[in-house]
């Protein structure tokens, strides 16, 4: 919403300053956007008299001119400006003045050897129009020495303010000025508007064709004629003003409307009559029905949308635009001029499917005035018989204006117990009585009854709010918040939360960097990693492969790996903690971490190094990587099961599921499939894990925090190593496993320190190295009891997997 | 020169000569082994007189002594030597460069960091967490929020939708973290005290907007919190966030569907050269929006405004953070590059704590 302070004084009596007023503006909740102080930024350009202009000795297209500034002293300036001559008058740049056309400040200058002090502008160098052929002209009686800016009256502050969608009547100047004057910044002199009396009947007649459910859509219309005008360009105040903020002057009548809107907040229409077939209906379009709009489009309607019609068919979109055919030109005789009241949330609907956003629909979707209807239609009147003449037929009004709203029960002690501000009863009934609100009662205890333009008000809290802006949020005293109980806090988080925190960190210490990439992905990428539902697909993606929530985190991370490696970064080692989606439901999103590492990116390091370089990655730096995870997270592993083969990304030779048995998968490690890096156009090398934080086993509840015991013992452990030949397909984690269950109570460690295949083990068969740790606990043991133990583990390994010992 | 003069000079010369351990002990053999020089003379005291040997016997002795102690002292020497020898053969080239290790490469998100530090100064306020699911219902993200059907600031929401499901509803994403604040008053009784922090989503792409940002909420219900104590709890999480002595905040008031009365917030900064610092300079930043909790959204969350009354606000993880930590643009955040992150990444023990400081 803009507005110039000359505009707001006609509202406004007051003296006080631009600067006080924007103050004041944003202070009270009308923030203000921008200031346009023309005055400020032209204040050095004055008008000034060309004494003689002649020709330069060294440049065919200058002119050495003397100037009269009105400073008694006449100043030498060089000008190429084609229309400088001898006895005209100009507007003069000292030296030293910023031009802010040219975003320069000028200087004293030599120009072909002959000395220039300031120069006679543009309207383009003043940045008034784009108008560069000369310098500016003025009339013979322009005064020399006058700041351009006041001789040619752009010395008028232009405010912008951001209006929020409560406050519908601050869309009017005359709003602005009342917030103005309950702040304290002068007094509110709108002028009142009285009644006009037509002199005759008003010869169209108006039907709201709707039916009783729908009379919402159009409460009241009101329409005048107005005979024997006379259209035409408007007065150069009200061209100015419109100018000013933004909009084109283009005849009287429309300009008149406009200037209702911004003036009033009260959008009208005019007709004009000798256009209009017959009286006017006003009903919901057809199906079908088309109109060709002021804009110069033509929109097709349904019928949610209204429509004000005549004998023709639609000459006007309700409280939108209206049309074409019935519009009003420099020919208008006869002018018919409508105020209405409109549904705000139909006026809303309609605006967006037909996508206009005109000034009429912005203020009857936030809700004008009803009870200026009326008022608004005869202040118009006036405006156009001033302006262009005619005579005024009597109103005719259909509808009905709402009722006004019942009074509201307003404690004055609300005020305190909502903000903690103490003011006295005056000060607040001052700031509600001079908002417009009507107080009745006397005592604790008041009935408030809101003004017709604050359709927004309607409790306590909105009574406490139009109180504390008038006086002042910065009165409110900051007040500490006790706690709820005088305690040392409590731990607040909760166990995921807590793990969340805690992955990210142990991830980021073993190398990998932490990604925040988009929840949403490709349907085609979501598809890939077990997503793609429908439940799951936006309706309006913001790009065609960001429209699906991610059932894996992994896309996007391989997408980033992919972008940093195409930047040049190809060993990259990223994470992301963050949700991933199953179902629409609140339980179907989850908690995932995932990892992956590309290229060189291990752990121990990156890239060629002088001391060795390192391998590409290999899925047993993913599964390092989800196994610090988990025992960082203090999840006992013991039960863990890592079951050979992953979901589909995963390469099915290289990758594997962890669960804590069949129902518990809580994730996978793995090299990604090959299939999946082409899809994705990726390179590898590249592996990856993600679990679900959610699906980890929770801690058991302890009583305590005291540690289990710790025993010692006294007996030093020893080591026995078994090179085994067993089937390449036998599972190493299997065989660790048959060993450390062949004698439980002794064995504390089994290991395996060396793999083979190749030349020396039979084709198909690998050579897998065990070292067992023995811990005794009792006694020393014996070679008999440790070769015992060791027979165990031959005989397990021989029966499970026909296992022999390496010769 | 008597007899012995002459064998300690010629002993010691040759311990002095000595050029490895192995020569040193065949000195040590020739001198003081059983038939050696010294242990000859040694003999010969036992035939001797009692004057003889008290004239004889400590200078024989003494000529002991100081072979003996020749041999230990150049023992010694040679030791070191041999050890100076090996030391300088040993010696490696300690400007090589060793690999970085996984702690100096990992990062943490920015905005992860944030989220740590705001969980650490609203924790310490008696703050707990709440989360709530990005797919949200219209009526928790909206209709309990106090936005009326069909109302402009549903519009200015900008919001992403999935497709109706059979009765014509449709899910959104949550267009704030406001609707976990309606989850935390349907579920939890008062007084409550959470701050959530989340993703939340709007259909908007340019230097500044991003279809997905950080948000969080506060929320305080009970049957005093004023719009007083709601200055202060900011006022303190600005300081503490930011890490400065004092700021100077601007209340404005301003239109949110879910409080009344509704303020944003400025606050005071200076630039310079392109860094913003708080608590100086004649600036304003906007940096949150809050007020007190409507009535309508108390009572559609079962509580009756005339008994309970609290306060919620709402910020932008990514913007403070950005306003904090100094990055210049919004999008990079979700880019993954991995220049942006190293360089605007946290280390992995970069743990913020009120007690050592949210940054070190």
């Amino acid at each position: 919403m803009k507005f110039t302070l000359s505009w707001l004084k006609d509202h406004l009596d007051t003296t006080d300053t631009v600067d006080t007023i924007t103050e004041t503006l944003t202070r009270v909740g009308l923030e203000v956007e921008g200031v346009e102080d023309r005055a400020k930024a032209l204040q050095a350009f004055t008008i000034a008299y060309v004494i003689e202009a002649k020709q330069h000795p060294n440049a065919d297209r200058l002119r050495v001119c003397l100037v009269d500034t009105g400073t008694g002293e006449p100043v030498q300036v060089v000008c190429g400006a084609p229309n400088a001559r001898t006895g005209m008058k100009g507007v003069f740049s000292p030296p030293g003045s910023y031009i802010p056309g040219k975003d320069i400040t000028l200087g004293k200058g030599v120009i072909r050897g002959v000395e220039s002090n300031g120069m006679l502008v543009s309207e383009a160098e003043l940045q008034l129009s784009e108008d560069h052929d000369g310098i500016i002209e003025l009339p013979e009686d322009a005064p020399v020495g006058m700041p351009y800016a006041t001789y040619a009256k752009l010395d008028d502050a232009t405010i912008e303010i951001a209006v929020t969608p409560n406050r519908a009547d601050a869309l009017g100047v005359s709003g602005v000025a009342r917030d103005l004057a309950a702040a304290g910044l002068g007094t509110l002199r709108t002028p009142s508007i009285q009644p006009v009396r037509g002199s005759f009947p008003c010869p169209v007649k108006v039907a709201l064709d709707f039916a009783p459910q729908d009379k919402k859509l159009c409460p009241a219309f009101a329409l005048r004629l107005i005979r024997g005008v006379k259209n035409g360009p408007s007065p150069e105040w009200l061209q100015a003003r419109l100018r000013a903020i933004g909009l084109r002057p283009i005849n009287t009548l429309v300009d008149i409307t406009n200037f209702m809107t911004f003036d009033r907040n009260r959008p009208l229409h005019v007709f004009d009559a000798a256009k209009v077939r017959g009286d006017l209906t006003v009903r919901r379009a057809k199906a079908g029905e088309e109109i060709l709009a002021l804009d110069g489009r033509t929109y097709k309607l349904n019928d949610e949308q209204v429509v004000i019609c005549d004998a023709h068919g639609v000459e006007s979109l309700a409280g939108i635009m209206g049309g074409e055919a019935s519009g009003c030109d420099e020919n208008t005789v006869d002018v018919l001029v409508e105020s209405a009241l409109w549904d705000p949330l139909n006026i809303a609907r309609s605006g967006r499917a037909l996508g206009i956003n005109s000034d009429a629909r912005y203020r009857f979707e936030r809700g004008v005035d009803p009870d200026f209807c009326r008022p608004g239609l005869d202040l118009a009147t006036v405006m156009i018989i001033d302006l262009c003449g005619g005579e005024a037929s009597e109103m005719v009004f259909e509808g009905e204006l709402p009722e006004s709203r019942p009074a509201i029960d307003f404690p004055w002690s609300e005020v305190k117990r909502l903000t903690g501000l103490d003011l006295p009863q005056v000060e607040m009934k001052i700031a509600l009585t001079s908002l417009g609100f009507h107080v009745s009662g006397a005592g604790e205890r008041v009935k408030v009854a809101a003004p017709s333009w604050r359709g927004d008000v309607e409790g306590k809290a909105d009574l406490v709010e139009e109180i504390l802006r008038i006086a002042g949020l910065d009165r409110v005293a900051s007040t500490p918040l006790p706690r709820i109980k005088a305690e040392v806090v409590k731990p607040v988080l909760t166990v995921l939360q807590k793990r969340t925190r805690a992955a990210k960190r142990l991830l980021a210490s073993r190398g990998l960097v932490e990604a925040v990439t988009w929840s949403f992905i490709s349907h085609e990428a979501a598809t890939l990693f077990g997503g793609g539902s429908p439940k799951l697909v936006l309706a309006n993606p913001i790009a065609a492969d960001l429209s699906d929530m991610r059932p894996s985190l992994l896309p996007g991370l391989i997408r980033s790996a992919q972008a940093n490696a195409a930047r040049g970064f190809g060993d990259v080692a990223l994470f992301e903690v963050g949700q991933v989606f199953f179902s629409d439901e609140p339980e179907g999103q989850v908690i995932a971490a995932a990892g992956l590492r590309r290229g060189t990116a291990r752990l121990e390091g990156v890239g060629r190094h002088w001391d060795g370089a390192a391998e590409p990655v290999d899925a047993f730096d993913a599964k390092a990587d989800v196994m610090a995870l988990l025992s960082g997270l203090g999840i006992p592993v013991g039960g863990l099961q890592v079951v050979a083969g992953g979901p589909a990304w995963a390469h099915p030779g290289r990758s594997a599921t962890l669960q804590f048995g069949p129902k518990g998968v809580i994730g996978a490690f793995g090299e990604v499939h090959p299939k999946i890096l082409k899809a994705l156009d990726v390179k590898g090398p590249l592996v990856a894990f993600e679990i679900h934080l959610d699906a980890l086993p929770l801690p058991k509840a302890r009583p305590t925090k005291v540690k289990p015991k710790l025993s010692l013992s006294g007996f030093q452990p020893l080591t026995r190593d078994f090179a085994f030949i067993v089937d390449a397909k036998v599972a190493a984690g299997d065989m660790m496993r048959t060993a450390q269950n062949a004698e439980r109570s002794l064995i504390s460690d089994v290991t395996v320190f060396d793999l083979y295949e190749g030349p020396g083990v039979e084709a198909g068969k690998k050579s897998v190295a065990l070292a067992v740790t023995l811990q005794p606990a009792e006694k020393t043991l014996t070679d008999v009891e440790i070769d015992a133990v060791g027979s165990k583990i031959v005989t397990e390994m021989t029966k499970r997997y026909g296992a022999t010992l390496r010769g | 020169m008597n007899e012995i003069d002459t064998l300690s000079d010629s002993l010691l010369g040759e311990i002095a000569a000595a050029q490895d351990e192995a020569a040193l002990e065949q000195l040590r053999i020739t001198a003081l082994g059983k038939s050696g020089s010294v242990s000859a003379l040694l003999k010969t005291l036992g035939a001797m007189t009692p004057d003889e040997r008290k004239e004889k016997g400590p200078l024989i002795n003494g000529l002991r002594d100081k072979v003996q102690g020749a041999i230990t002292e150049r023992k010694e020497a040679l030791g070191q030597a041999a050890l100076d020898a090996r030391l300088a053969a040993e010696r490696i080239d300690v400007s090589l460069p060793v690999r970085e290790g996984p702690e100096a490469r990992g990062r943490i998100h920015p905005i992860s960091q944030v989220i740590d530090e705001i969980t650490t100064i609203f924790g310490d306020m008696g703050f707990s967490i709440a989360e709530g699911p990005d797919v949200e219902t219209d009526d928790l993200n909206f209709t309990k929020l106090n936005f009326p059907v069909g109302h402009p600031a549903r519009e200015m929401h900008d919001t992403f939708f999935f497709a109706p499901d059979a009765n014509g509803e449709r899910k959104l994403l949550r267009t704030h973290t406001s609707p976990v604040q309606v989850r935390t008053m349907i579920s939890q009784e008062p007084p409550i005290r959470v701050v959530c922090p989340g993703r939340t989503y709007r259909m908007d792409s340019d230097q500044t907007h991003t279809p997905m940002f950080h948000q969080v909420e506060g929320l305080v219900i009970d049957k005093k919190a004023n719009f007083g104590h709601m200055k202060w709890v900011l006022e303190e999480f600005c300081k503490a966030f930011f890490e400065v002595d004092s700021v100077k905040m601007r209340f404005r008031p301003s239109f949110f569907p879910f409080t009344e009365p509704s303020a944003e917030v400025d606050i005071q900064c200076s630039r310079k050269g392109g860094e913003i610092r708080f608590g100086e300079g004649d600036d304003w930043l906007e940096i949150l929006g809050c007020g007190m909790v409507h009535p309508n959204v108390l009572r559609n969350c079962g509580l009756d405004p005339d008994v309970y009354q609290g306060f919620a606000w709402g910020m932008g993880i990514d913007r403070i953070a950005m306003l904090k930590y100094g990055m210049p643009d919004l999008r990079p955040f979700f880019e993954a590059d991995i220049r942006w992150l190293s360089h605007y990444g946290f280390r992995p023990l970069d743990l913020p704590t009120l007690t050592g400081g949210l940054t070190s």
